[in-house]
């Protein structure tokens, strides 16, 4: 917030001057800097090509429908031919890589290059430096995965040859935004480790550490964290049912990772006829006509909780890098 | 400095602690415009601390600064347009060439477009590098990014040049060119501040010198006038001859305080008033011959030596 100096002289805490002066500046030569670079590139082809396998499996297999299918396009997105993961899933695992890529040297890059303390000796503050360098990450991604959704919807134009329609564009559509602020989480998350360590491959390695253990490890620990918190009750065991209170710390553990959330929201905005997103009981389920779809607002009110929750986690960990990076010296 | 007009930097009773260490204790002082002030001490003296605190890049812990005016914590944005950082072994985007170095800096001193191509020409023409301006600066040497650096200032038309250890690992050619460069700064009005330990390029071009001794000021002024203090007073006299039992003749000379035997043979005197002609005759009386006599300016390398020498003996006797 600018404050004006005036008022600022009265208490030694404020200082004058606009904090997003000079920010326009750094995100676009940060913009520049990414699209150009060759790890972007590097990055970006193994998405292409990943995708493209994955894509062909999809569109082999929704081709050989019957055309009932109304929603045969978000097909394209959630089918998986073995042994590729769908395209969906395989975005889940990749926005991250490309995310910590832009992002875990941004600040501790400048250290060792020793332009840190000349770029801030410029007219402009921490935070105008901190927030370009963040928006251009992000803008980067956006514009990844931006093209990424166009090139599957056209190869979808192409190779079904039936136009999407207005809902199936709605939900691809939310599909970008959770894609984008689930890549925001990584970026957020590789920043504030470029700004606690000084060291770029300490960083990368903490990052990617992170990575792999909320992919994988995560979804296989949390289970037999719920087991341990919440044993699971005899009676239930005997019938093969697992119990409900181990089933719900199970869901609320793994909902820790921003993984999960994001697979979660993905599931439900791309299979419309995905009715809930934990246990469901018998009695919940009266009336309800089964594997039909749910309406477009539906599906967005089922997905509020895990949208919101990868929101807080992008401002979260952003606001954690902004103190850190606040409270840090410049001296190399 | 001239007493008439306002200093450009001045500090009074700057400390900054880190913890119960204090990096910089109680530092005060007033650099005048056009004024070239050095700042001299070991390593980890306090000397870069200082200049950070200059330009509001880490909070004094008490004290107060002002630069041209503004209070550098509370108006960081107006005291760095005016003030230009090259900081010790300055860096530059490695994949952008010289002039596209300083576009970015210009943009972000939101200077006008229509006025950025000149004013970087004119900066890299200043410190001669317009022949590698299109070159990527991962191809400079080190010399090469200390003149970028400095091109940065010019550009910046910055009224404070603060440069911190800009000599250190240069070569004699580059250092000459450099310091020939901050010369013709200075000569514009350009106040400038340097931190350095070596000491012969602060002597060649400082106004006057801090000396700085675990975060504290020792010693202010110009390098005269801190060798009156350190070295004592009188003349100082560096006689090349060559005979026998010729430090006796020499250390008998009325006035002469003491004689020191010089790593080339010949001696030094140490007098409290002129006394080449008296040596010379006193060497020729001898029947030695007279190969050289000249008065010897003393050096800041001496003055910095023998007072940490002092202040080192002084700590110990406290101690003991």
């Amino acid at each position: 917030m600018p404050r004006e100096s005036s008022h600022g002289s009265s208490h030694a805490s404020s200082r004058s001057g606009s904090p997003w002066q000079g920010m326009g500046v750094v995100a676009v030569k940060e913009l520049s800097d990414h699209l150009s670079s060759a790890r972007m590139r590097v990055l970006e082809w193994l998405v292409v090509l990943t995708a493209a396998a994955s894509l062909y499996g999809a569109l082999r297999q929704a081709g050989a429908g019957d055309g009932s299918d109304p929603f045969v396009f978000l097909r394209l997105f959630t089918n998986a031919q073995a042994p590729l993961p769908s395209f969906a899933a395989l975005l889940g695992f990749l926005i991250p890589l490309v995310a910590i890529g832009l992002g875990f040297d941004a600040i501790n890059g400048e250290y060792g290059r020793r332009t840190l303390s000349r770029i801030l000796s410029q007219p402009l503050y921490r935070d105008a430096l901190l927030c370009g360098k963040f928006l251009a990450g992000l803008a980067t991604l956006a514009i990844c995965l931006l093209a990424l959704w166009l090139l599957v919807v056209g190869l979808g134009l192409l190779l079904l040859g039936v136009p999407p329609g207005g809902e199936e564009v709605a939900r691809s559509l939310v599909f970008l935004l959770l894609a984008l602020a689930y890549a925001g989480v990584w970026l957020a998350i590789a920043m504030l480790c470029s700004i606690l360590f000084r060291s770029a491959a300490t960083s990368a390695l903490v990052t990617l550490g992170l990575w792999l253990f909320f992919a994988l490890l995560w979804p296989m620990l949390a289970p037999a964290l719920a087991q341990a918190i919440a044993p699971p009750d005899p009676v239930m065991a005997a019938f093969g049912q697992p119990s409900l209170e181990t089933l719900q710390w199970e869901q609320w553990l793994g909902r820790l990772s921003p993984a999960q959330l994001f697979n979660e929201a993905v599931i439900a905005v791309l299979s419309p006829s995905t009715r809930a997103l934990g246990p469901v009981f018998l009695s919940q389920l009266e009336g309800a006509l089964v594997g039909s779809p749910l309406p477009f607002g539906q599906s967005l009110a089922l997905i509020w909780p895990q949208a919101t929750g990868l929101l807080a986690g992008v401002i979260l960990l952003f606001a954690l890098g902004y103190v850190a990076f606040q409270r840090q010296e410049v001296r190399a | 400095m001239n007493a008439d007009t306002p200093p450009v930097i001045q500090a009074e009773g700057l400390c900054k602690r880190y913890g119960a260490a204090a990096a910089v204790d109680r530092a005060s002082f007033a650099i005048g415009r056009g004024e070239v002030f050095g700042l001299l001490g070991p390593n980890g003296a306090g000397k870069t601390t200082t200049i950070l605190m200059l330009l509001g890049l880490t909070e004094a812990s008490a004290g107060t600064v002002r630069v041209l005016g503004h209070d550098p914590q509370r108006e960081p944005l107006a005291v760095k347009r005016h003030v230009g950082y090259m900081p010790d072994a300055v860096g530059f985007y490695d994949h952008l060439t010289a002039r596209e170095n300083l576009a970015y800096t210009a943009r972000l001193l939101g200077m006008p477009r229509g006025e950025r191509d000149a004013a970087i020409g004119q900066a890299l023409a200043r410190v001669r590098l317009e022949h590698a301006a299109d070159q990527r600066v991962a191809t400079y040497s080190r010399g090469m990014r200390q003149r970028l650096g400095l091109a940065e200032i010019v550009m910046k038309r910055a009224q404070v040049a603060i440069l911190d250890e800009p000599t250190s690992g240069l070569d004699p050619q580059s250092t000459e060119e450099f310091l020939a460069l901050v010369r013709s700064l200075s000569e514009d009005g350009v106040t400038v501040l340097l931190s350095s330990h070596l000491l012969d390029h602060m002597q060649r071009i400082c106004d006057r010198v801090a000396l700085f001794r675990a975060g504290r000021i020792a010693l202010m002024g110009s390098v005269p006038e801190l060798a009156q203090r350190v070295l004592g007073g009188g003349h100082a006299v560096r006689v090349q001859a060559r005979g026998d039992g010729l430090a006796e003749r020499l250390a008998a000379v009325p006035g002469v305080a003491r004689v020191e035997p010089t790593a080339d043979g010949g001696w030094r005197l140490l007098a409290e008033r002129d006394v080449r002609a008296d040596a010379a005759r006193a060497v020729v009386q001898a029947g030695g011959e007279l190969l050289g006599l000249a008065p010897d300016a003393p050096s800041l390398d001496a003055v910095y030596n023998r007072f940490f020498q002092q202040a080192d003996k002084e700590e110990l006797r406290h101690a003991a």
